[in-house]
C-alpha cells in the first residue's frame, strides 16, 4: 500500500509539472520548462491557431486535474486499505541528507488522514476543470495555478507519509509555500497580497515552533536521530515534554486555525480560488490536526492532563468565537472560513477530552473522545469541501461573493442549491446527517466527566459541553443566514437574478459525491467507528468495540444503558412519518393556489430591498454579544429641511473586526517593530564602530577559549 | 408488541396535544375574566384549516412547502421518543435526550428558512429573532439535560426515569435548579409569555407568528399542531423526569390506567401553572431575552455545579 501512496504522490507531482507546458517556450528561461514546452507544442499549430490554443489549454487542464483525481483516488485506496487492515508499512527513499534518508511510514493513523486527503482531492479534481476555465479570460495563467495545486497536494500527502522529522518539515514547508502562492494567485487585489503575506508570516512562525518542538525531543533521543522511532523512544522529563507540547500546540494550532492563532485563516482562505479554498479548509487543516495527533499522542506519548485541559480550553474558545464570528460575516467564503475555525475547535475539544481521560487512566473514555474528534475531522472534510465548492459555483455564476447581493438562487440554480442545503444541514450538526453524529459523540464523552477525580475538571468539562451546544445553535443560525439570505427570497442584484446552473458536469459531480457521503456517514456511524478502531488501538490501546456491539443499527459508545442512537431507524421513522403525512394531505381538490402575491400590509410594491438583509439577520446576536466583537457602526443622515420622514441621504456603515487584532496582534507587531528599532541602533553605518564590534567579539571569544 | 405499543402511545400523544393547548387557553381565559372557548376548540381550528385550500405566494420555493412537513415530522418523532404514560418503550432507545434537542433544532432550521423564503421583512425578522432565542436557549436546555444525565449516568430517557424512580423521593438541589432552568427554556422555546406571545399579531413583538405569517390551510395546520405537540412535550418532559411517580412500568391494565391518569393529572396541573405565570407577567422587550435565558442558563449551571460538588460520591 505504501507503493500506492507513492504513486499518489507521483501523480500529484506530475499534475504539478504538466501545466508548465502552457508557459510559452519563447518567454520561459528555465531549461526544463523550455524543454517541456517545446515537447508539448510540437503537435498543435496546424489549423486555426485560435481554436487549437483553446483546445490545447483545455486538454492541459483536464490532464492536470485528471492526474490529481488519480492521485486522490490512489491516496484514498491506500489509506482505506491500510486503515481497514490495521497494518503498518515502512520504507526509505534514497533522497534527503547523506546520513538521513527519507523515511516513509503508512500506519492506520496516517492511512486515515491519507484517505481524507484523497477524498477531498478527488472531489476537488472533479470540480476543478469547470471552475478554472473562467480564469482563462481574466489573464491568469493556469501554469502557476496547476503547478502550485499539484505541489500543494503532494506536500500534504508527504506530510502524512513522513516518518522522520526532517522529511516532515520539508513536506510541511512545501505545503505552506505552495498554499501561500495559491492564496496570492489573484495578486492584483491589495487585500489578497496582504492576506497572503500574513499567512506566510504566521506559517513561518508556526514552522519555527515546530522545528523547536522536534528539536527538543530529538535532543533527548539516542544518537540525536530524527526518525520518529528514535523520537518516540526519547526519554523526556515531564517539564521538557510540556515545553515540547506547548510548542507543538502553537505550531500545529497556527496551521489549524486555533484561536488566538487564527488571524490568517479568515483572511487567506476566502481569497484563494474556490477549489483551493476547499482544499485549504477541507483538507489542509486536517493535515495540521494530523501533525498534532502524531506529535502529541504518538511521539510524546506520556500525556499529562494539563495538556488536555489546555487543548480543551483552546478548542472551546475556538469553537465559540469561530461560530460567533461566522454568524456576523456577509461574505459567504469568509463565513465558511470562520466556521472552519469553529469546527477545528470542536475537533480539539474532542482531543482535549481524550487527553484528560487518558492521563487520568480512563482508556475507554479516551477512545470515545479520540474517535469523536476523528469522526468530526472526516465530517468536516466532507461538508466544508462541499460548501466551499458550492460557494465557488455561486461566485463563478454570479460574480458576487457578498450575501447582501445574492438571493433567490434556489430557483435559478436548483441542483446547486439542493447540494448546498445538504451541506448546510450537515455542518449545523442536525440529525440525521453526519455533523450530528460526531457532536453527539463529543457530548457523550463530556458526560462521562463524573469518572474524573478532580472536582474542577468535573465541572469544567460539562460547561465546555454546554458551550459546544451554544456553538451548535449559533452555527445553525449562521447557516440559516447563509442559505436563507443567499439562496431564498428575492434576488438582490442583477447578477443573482440572471444566474444559471453551471454547464460543466464536474461542478455537480464533486459536490454531489460529498453530499452523498455526508448522508452516508450520518446514517451508518457504527461502520465508521469500527473502521476508526485501529487508530485508537495503536494510540491509546483501546478501541470502541462497545459502540457497535449491538448490531449495525445501534450506536452505543459506552453501553446500551448509558446512551444509544440509531441513525438508520431515525431516518426510517422520519421518512415514514413524512410519507404518511404527505400522502394523507395530498388531496387534489385542495391543491394550493400558487400565484398569490406576498402579504405587504396593504401598502403594495414589495421589492427585493425590503427583505431582511444579512446584516439585519445577525443583528440580535451582535447586540447580545457585543463585548466579543470589535464593532464599528456608523449611521449618518442628511435631513432635508423639516421633512423628517424623507431624509435627503441615509448612510449606514458597519465593520466587524476581530478582537484579537487590536488586543493581540497589533500590540505584538508594534512590539516587534519597537524592538527592531532598538536593535537597529547598533547599526551606526560607521566603519569604525563595526571594527570595534569585531575587535570586542574577538576578545570575548578569546577569553572564553582560554578560560 | 412493544413497538406497536409505542406507536399507539405516540398517536395518542399527538391526538391529545390540541386538548392540552385548549386546556391552557381555557384556564388562561378564566384567569383573565374572559369567557373561555370550549376545550375542543383547537381540534375545530385544525379541522377547519385542513379543509381549506392553502395559498402560496409566487416567490415561494419548495422549501416553503416542505418546511411544515419537516416541522411536523420532527415534532411527531420527538413525541415518539419521550415516554408518555409508559416508562419502558423501545423507541426511547432509538434516540436519546441529545437527539431530541437535535430534532427540535432540525424543525427550527426549516421553519426559519421558510420564514426567509418569501423575502418579506416579517419572515426575516421572525427567523432572526427565533435564531437568537434558540442560540441562547439551547445551551441552557442541554445544561439542564446534562445535570440529569450525569446524575442518572445516562442520556436515555427511559433509563433516566428508571433511575429517578429507584432512588426514590430525595430532594436533590441539582434537580430543583435544573427543573427551574428547564421550565424557563420551555417557555422560551414554545413561544409563551414573557418571551413571545402566541396570541399576538402585532408586528414589533411577534417571533413565531412572524415566521409563519404567510402560511395557510393545511400547512398552517401542520405547524400549529406541531407547536401544540411541542408545548405538551415540554410538559411531559418536566413531569416525567422530575416527578415520574405513577408512570406505568409494565403493561398490565392497572399500571396503564394509573400511568395515563397520573400523566394527565400532572399535565393538568402544569396547564394551570403556565397560564398563571402568563397572566402574572407581561411580555418582555426583545433585548431582554438574553437576561431571561441567561438566568435559565445560570440556573442550569448551578444545578450542574451543585451536582458535581454536593452529590457525587
Amino acid at each position: 500500500m505504501l507503493v500506492l501512496a507513492t504513486v499518489a504522490l507521483l501523480g500529484a507531482l506530475l499534475s504539478a509539472a504538466l501545466p508548465l507546458v502552457q508557459i510559452d517556450a519563447e518567454q520561459s528561461r528555465g531549461l526544463v520548462v523550455r524543454f517541456l514546452a517545446h515537447w508539448a507544442r510540437r503537435r498543435p499549430r496546424d489549423r486555426t491557431a485560435q481554436l487549437d490554443e483553446q483546445r490545447f489549454k483545455s486538454a492541459v487542464e483536464y490532464a492536470a486535474f485528471g492526474l490529481l483525481a488519480g492521485s486522490g483516488l490512489a491516496s484514498l485506496v491506500a489509506g482505506c486499505v491500510t486503515l481497514l487492515a490495521g497494518q503498518t508499512r515502512v520504507d526509505q527513499l534514497p533522497l534527503g541528507l547523506p546520513w538521513l534518508a527519507w523515511h516513509l511510514r503508512l500506519d492506520p493513523l496516517a492511512g486515515f488522514f491519507l484517505g481524507v486527503i484523497g477524498l477531498g482531492v478527488f472531489a476537488v479534481a472533479l470540480y476543478g476543470p469547470g471552475y478554472v476555465r473562467s480564469f482563462r479570460h481574466s489573464g491568469h495563467s493556469f501554469a502557476t495555478l496547476g503547478f502550485c495545486t499539484g505541489v500543494f497536494v503532494a506536500g500534504m500527502e508527504l506530510v502524512v507519509l513522513a516518518d522522520d522529522a526532517f522529511l516532515f518539515m520539508i513536506a510541511w514547508e512545501l505545503m505552506s509555500v505552495a498554499s501561500y502562492a495559491l492564496v496570492a494567485f489573484q495578486h492584483e487585489h491589495a487585500a489578497n497580497r496582504r492576506a497572503s503575506f500574513l499567512y506566510l508570516l504566521m506559517a513561518v512562525v508556526g514552522a519555527i515552533a515546530l522545528i523547536l518542538a522536534y528539536g527538543i525531543v530529538a535532543a533527548f533521543a539516542s544518537a540525536h536521530s530524527f526518525t520518529f522511532d528514535a523520537l518516540r523512544a526519547a526519554p523526556l522529563s515531564p517539564t521538557w515534554a510540556s515545553i515540547a507540547f506547548a510548542l507543538a500546540l502553537i505550531g500545529f494550532g497556527m496551521k489549524a486555525g486555533l484561536v488566538p492563532l487564527h488571524a490568517w485563516l479568515p483572511e487567506a482562505h476566502p481569497v484563494a480560488p474556490s477549489h483551493v479554498s476547499a482544499l485549504m479548509s477541507g483538507v489542509m487543516l486536517k493535515v495540521a490536526v494530523y501533525g498534532f495527533l502524531r506529535f502529541v499522542f504518538d511521539i510524546l506519548g506520556e500525556i499529562q492532563w494539563q495538556w488536555g485541559a489546555t487543548t480543551l480550553l483552546l478548542g472551546t474558545v475556538s469553537a465559540v468565537l469561530g461560530a460567533l464570528y461566522a454568524f456576523q460575516q456577509n461574505n459567504l467564503k469568509r463565513l465558511l472560513a470562520y466556521s472552519s475555525i469553529e469546527n477545528i475547535g470542536i475537533v480539539f475539544m474532542g482531543f482535549g477530552l481524550s487527553m484528560i481521560f487518558f492521563a487520568k487512566g480512563h482508556g475507554e473514555l479516551a477512545a470515545i473522545g479520540l474517535i469523536a474528534a476523528l469522526y468530526h475531522v472526516l465530517n468536516h472534510a466532507m461538508f466544508k469541501t462541499l460548501l466551499f465548492l458550492q460557494a465557488g459555483t455561486i461566485l463563478h455564476q454570479t460574480h458576487e461573493s457578498s450575501l447582501e447581493r445574492l438571493g433567490g438562487l434556489i430557483k435559478r440554480l436548483p441542483r446547486t442549491s439542493f447540494i448546498m442545503l445538504v451541506g448546510c444541514i450537515a455542518i449545523s450538526g442536525l440529525p440525521p446527517l453526519n455533523g450530528f453524529v460526531s457532536e453527539w459523540l463529543t457530548f457523550q464523552t463530556a458526560l462521562q466527566a463524573s469518572a474524573l477525580d478532580s472536582g474542577i475538571l468535573r465541572s469544567f468539562v460539562p460547561v465546555a459541553a454546554a458551550l459546544l451546544a451554544f456553538t451548535g445553535a449559533v452555527t445553525a443560525a449562521a447557516f440559516v443566514k447563509a442559505y436563507g439570505i443567499g439562496f431564498l427570497g428575492a434576488p438582490r442584484s442583477r447578477h443573482a437574478a440572471h444566474a444559471g446552473e453551471p454547464l460543466h458536469r464536474g461542478m455537480f459531480a464533486g459536490p454531489a459525491l460529498l453530499a452523498a457521503l455526508c448522508v452516508l456517514l450520518g446514517v451508518l456511524p457504527g461502520q465508521v467507528i469500527a473502521a476508526l478502531g485501529p487508530i485508537s488501538r495503536t494510540l491509546l490501546g483501546n478501541d470502541l468495540a462497545s459502540a457497535y456491539a449491538n448490531g449495525w443499527l445501534w450506536l452505543t459508545p459506552v453501553s446500551s444503558r448509558v446512551a444509544s442512537y440509531s441513525a438508520p431507524l431515525v431516518l426510517l421513522a422520519c421518512a415514514l412519518a413524512a410519507w404518511v403525512s404527505f400522502r394523507l394531505l395530498r388531496t387534489p381538490k385542495l391543491a394550493p393556489v400558487r400565484d398569490r402575491p406576498r402579504w405587504d400590509c396593504g401598502f403594495g410594491g414589495l421589492d427585493a430591498r425590503m427583505q431582511y438583509t444579512s446584516t439585519a439577520f445577525s443583528q440580535p446576536l451582535r447586540r447580545v454579544f457585543s463585548p466579543l466583537y470589535e464593532i464599528d457602526e456608523r449611521a449618518t443622515r442628511e435631513d432635508r429641511g423639516h421633512a423628517l420622514l424623507t431624509p435627503a441621504a441615509l448612510d449606514f456603515e458597519l465593520r466587524i473586526g476581530d478582537r484579537s487584532w487590536r488586543h493581540g496582534y497589533l500590540p505584538l507587531a508594534h512590539g516587534v517593530e519597537g524592538a527592531a528599532r532598538q536593535i537597529g541602533r547598533i547599526q551606526t553605518g560607521n566603519i569604525r564602530t563595526y571594527i570595534a564590534y569585531s575587535f570586542f567579539t574577538l576578545l570575548a571569544l578569546l577569553a572564553m577559549v582560554s578560560a | 408488541m412493544n413497538w406497536l405499543t409505542s406507536i399507539v402511545e405516540t398517536a395518542l400523544f399527538i391526538l391529545l396535544a390540541p386538548l392540552f393547548a385548549g386546556w391552557v387557553k381555557w384556564v388562561k381565559c378564566l384567569l383573565q375574566n374572559r369567557r373561555p372557548p370550549p376545550l375542543v376548540q383547537p381540534y375545530r381550528d385544525l379541522a377547519k384549516l385542513f379543509r381549506k385550500r392553502p395559498m402560496i405566494a409566487d416567490t415561494a420555493s419548495w422549501i416553503f412547502e416542505a418546511a411544515p412537513f419537516v416541522v411536523f415530522v420532527t415534532a411527531v418523532f420527538a413525541a415518539g421518543i419521550v415516554p408518555f404514560a409508559i416508562a419502558h418503550l423501545p423507541t426511547a432507545k432509538v434516540a436519546d435526550l441529545i437527539v431530541l434537542v437535535g430534532f427540535f433544532a432540525l424543525g427550527r432550521f426549516f421553519l426559519t428558512l421558510a420564514g426567509l423564503d418569501l423575502g418579506t421583512a416579517f419572515g426575516g425578522m421572525g427567523s432572526s429573532r427565533e435564531m437568537m432565542i434558540a442560540s441562547l436557549a439551547e445551551p441552557a436546555m442541554l445544561m439542564a439535560v446534562f445535570t440529569l444525565a450525569m446524575s442518572a449516568a445516562t442520556t436515555n430517557l427511559s433509563q433516566a426515569i428508571d433511575w429517578v424512580l429507584q432512588t426514590g423521593l430525595v430532594l436533590r438541589p441539582s434537580f430543583v435548579f435544573a427543573l427551574a432552568g428547564l421550565m424557563l427554556v420551555g417557555i422560551a422555546e414554545t413561544g409563551r409569555i414573557p418571551v413571545d406571545n402566541p396570541a399576538t399579531h402585532l408586528e414589533l413583538t411577534m417571533v413565531h407568528e412572524a415566521m409563519v405569517l404567510e402560511y395557510s390551510g393545511r400547512y398552517l395546520a401542520l405547524i400549529e399542531w406541531a407547536n401544540q405537540i411541542k408545548l405538551m412535550l415540554y410538559g411531559v418532559l418536566i413531569a416525567n423526569i422530575f416527578l415520574p411517580w405513577g408512570i406505568a412500568e409494565s403493561l398490565t391494565p392497572r399500571d396503564l390506567a394509573l400511568g395515563f391518569a397520573s400523566i394527565i393529572g400532572k399535565l393538568a396541573v402544569l396547564g394551570i401553572a403556565l397560564p398563571i405565570s402568563e397572566t402574572l407577567f407581561a411580555k418582555m422587550r426583545v433585548f431582554r431575552y438574553q437576561e431571561f435565558l441567561g438566568f435559565a442558563y445560570l440556573l442550569s449551571l448551578l444545578g450542574m455545579l451543585s451536582h458535581v460538588i454536593l452529590e457525587v460520591n
